[in-house]
């Protein structure tokens, strides 16, 4: 039963990116412009020249054989060249990957430590604690993650100077702290949002007759809450938390502005006003697979914490 | 006859109890029990919309006018929140602001709730295969961030505030079916969509004039929701410079223009376009989560 659900969950992974890669390639093709013009840059070429880049690019195909020489190339690690910069462009993805994978493991950390201790926290106990963590995570999962950059810059590197404002850092160490105003601006939205799932949910499974029946009987408080109500309520933490870690993918070019980092999402706002439209694709397209694999884990993950999950799929 | 129909004849009522609605189930009813929260929610969102609506015209200075000797003068007099990046009254520009910042999300709410109504409804009134392929092409769709889709869509068709309006639109869309298609699948199993059927009734007719109506406190709390979100992503998007180009005043494209007096010690122009943002987008929110606690979701 999980080989079948593995298979379809994979399938549905591939034609994820194989939609994904289309629109990818499809918008780019559509765009007005004459492509012989964007490769020399404007200038008049003559009919050689131009007979030649139709022929090393594949202009005179039909659409879906460019597309298949795009994709084929692209499953080659082969995305292409960027024209402001002259360079390939899978060389600088790969020199800003880290930077952008960095932050968003960072930011991952934040929020299944203090998103996750949080709503546990706030669902356990009643009263002002409670009360407070409902108040603040309601404003604050409302905080755009750029609004939340302007903040975190004035107060903690302006006002307080305990961390640098902007720029990437070199070194382990620098690293980290050029990284932490960002991963807390990243993260503090989908926090909140943790935090309030996760404390919804222990305050449901906490109420059911079974822990009330373990109560009763004398359990002592930690194991209740370990055996009977992390491990109910693990199932609609694990699918928010992961499906926030995802969305975190996407909101990472805003950061990576607001903070002049130099990773993959800034790089792509750069290429978009550019019109560095190679360099645009070849980002799109790690940043979609990233998203569609992290998805894919949240649902393994959910079958392996549900049982019910395989069986639950097909029958819908 | 539709369901409407069934509820006691409404004549002779003054407008304030029609309002309220048979039952508190009017506008003002169901607002009324949304509770404070939701009132001062409703209250904020008033007041935006009402600056969306008039902004251009309360603003007391140009809001384009620049004028560099002027560049971060803090509040005085004539000028309450002070000077922004090129010596522009901030209050002018916040409120001639208000109308790209508030009409963008309108449009990308009213096209993919449009949308996502259509395809929910379509998959569950023919079920089955129709079904299927709606609901996993959706899984697929879902695919795109709805942030990566509108950085694509401005660096394909030009920057501006269409292409990301669509492309969000475009985003949001399987969210919606997502969410209302299992609102619509109930709907349907119902005994009164059945004896509809059963009299003749058209399909097109029994969807648009019983089963959206009775979805509707749904479709409307999501709306409300779903505004709050595409807010923050429209603003992200004039942020990074892809959305409203300046000098058009808008929210977004202020805490990117004055981000540079927040090192230089002039906080004010883009914290208070950050405040607009968060206190709009927070009410929204809490709006949103009364009504659908209202709507039983």
């Amino acid at each position: 039963m999980l080989g079948r659900f593995l298979a379809r969950r994979l399938a549905m992974l591939v034609a994820s990116l194989l939609v994904a890669s289309f629109i990818i390639f499809a918008a780019v093709y559509a765009a007005p412009g004459n492509p012989i013009s964007a490769l020399s840059g404007g200038r008049a070429l003559p009919a050689s020249a131009v007979a030649i880049l139709e022929q090393r690019y594949h202009l005179n195909e039909p659409f879906f054989v460019q597309y298949w020489y795009w994709l084929s190339n692209a499953l080659h690690g082969n995305l292409g060249i960027s024209i402001t910069l002259r360079e390939n462009v899978s060389s600088l993805i790969a020199s800003r990957i880290w930077t952008t994978a960095g932050l968003v493991a960072y930011a991952s950390v934040l929020i299944v430590i203090f998103g996750i201790g949080l709503g546990i926290l706030s669902g356990l106990r009643r009263g002002i604690a409670d009360t407070g963590t409902l108040v603040v995570t309601a404003i604050s999962a409302a905080i755009p993650g750029f609004v939340a950059a302007i903040v975190l810059i004035l107060l903690f590197a302006v006002e307080l100077g305990w961390f640098p404002a902007l720029g990437n850092g070199t070194g382990f160490v620098s690293n980290l702290r050029h990284f932490t105003l960002p991963a807390v601006a990243l993260a503090i939205s989908s926090l909140a949002i943790v935090a309030r799932v996760t404390r919804a949910s222990v305050r449901t499974e906490s109420e059911r007759e079974h822990v009330q029946t373990a109560v009763s009987r004398g359990i002592p408080a930690r194991q209740l809450i370990r055996r009977h109500v992390l491990r109910n309520a693990a199932i609609p933490i694990t699918t928010i938390t992961g499906i926030t870690i995802a969305s975190l993918i996407a909101l990472d070019a805003v950061i990576e502005t607001a903070f002049s980092l130099n990773g993959l999402g800034a790089y792509l706002v750069q290429a978009a006003e550019s019109k560095d439209l190679a360099v645009v694709q070849g980002i799109s397209l790690v940043l979609v697979t990233a998203f569609v694999v992290v998805n894919l884990i949240v649902d393994l993950l959910y079958a392996v914490l549900d049982p019910r999950v395989t069986l639950g799929s097909r029958a819908q | 006859m539709s369901t409407a129909a069934l509820m006691p004849d409404q004549a002779g009522t003054t407008w304030r109890e029609r309002l309220r609605g048979p039952g508190g189930r009017g506008v003002l009813g169901r607002l009324q029990s949304t509770g404070p929260a939701g009132i001062a929610s409703a209250c904020v969102i008033a007041v935006a919309t009402f600056a969306a609506v008039f902004g251009t015209l309360l603003a007391p200075y140009n809001p384009v006018l620049a004028n560099l000797s002027l560049a971060w003068v803090g509040p005085t007099g004539g000028h309450l929140l002070g000077y922004d990046v090129e010596g522009r009254d901030v209050l002018s520009r916040l409120l001639a602001g208000a109308p790209t910042s508030m009409l963008g999300p309108l449009a990308v709410v009213v096209l993919s709730m449009t949308a996502g109504t259509l395809l929910a409804i379509a998959a569950a009134w023919r079920r089955g295969a129709v079904d299927a392929v709606i609901s996993s092409g959706l899984d697929i769709v879902f695919a795109f961030p709805g942030i990566l889709l509108a950085v694509l869509a401005t660096a394909v068709f030009g920057a501006g505030l269409p292409a990301a309006t669509i492309a969000l639109s475009i985003a949001y869309t399987p969210y919606v079916a997502r969410v209302l298609r299992g609102a619509a699948l109930k709907e349907r199993s119902q005994a009164y969509v059945a004896a509809l059927e059963v009299q003749g009734v058209s399909a097109p007719r029994i969807c648009l004039r019983h089963i959206v109506p009775n979805m509707l406190p749904l479709i409307i709390a999501q709306a409300t929701i779903m505004f709050g979100w595409a807010m923050v992503d429209l603003a992200a998007i004039s942020f990074l410079g892809l959305g409203v180009q300046p000098p058009s005043p808008n929210w977004g494209v202020m805490i990117s223009e004055n981000q540079a007096g927040i090192m230089q010690g002039y906080p004010l122009p883009a914290l208070t376009a950050g405040i607009c943002i968060v206190v709009v987008v927070v009410a929204f929110n809490v709006l949103g989560e009364r009504l659908l606690a209202e709507a039983g979701q």
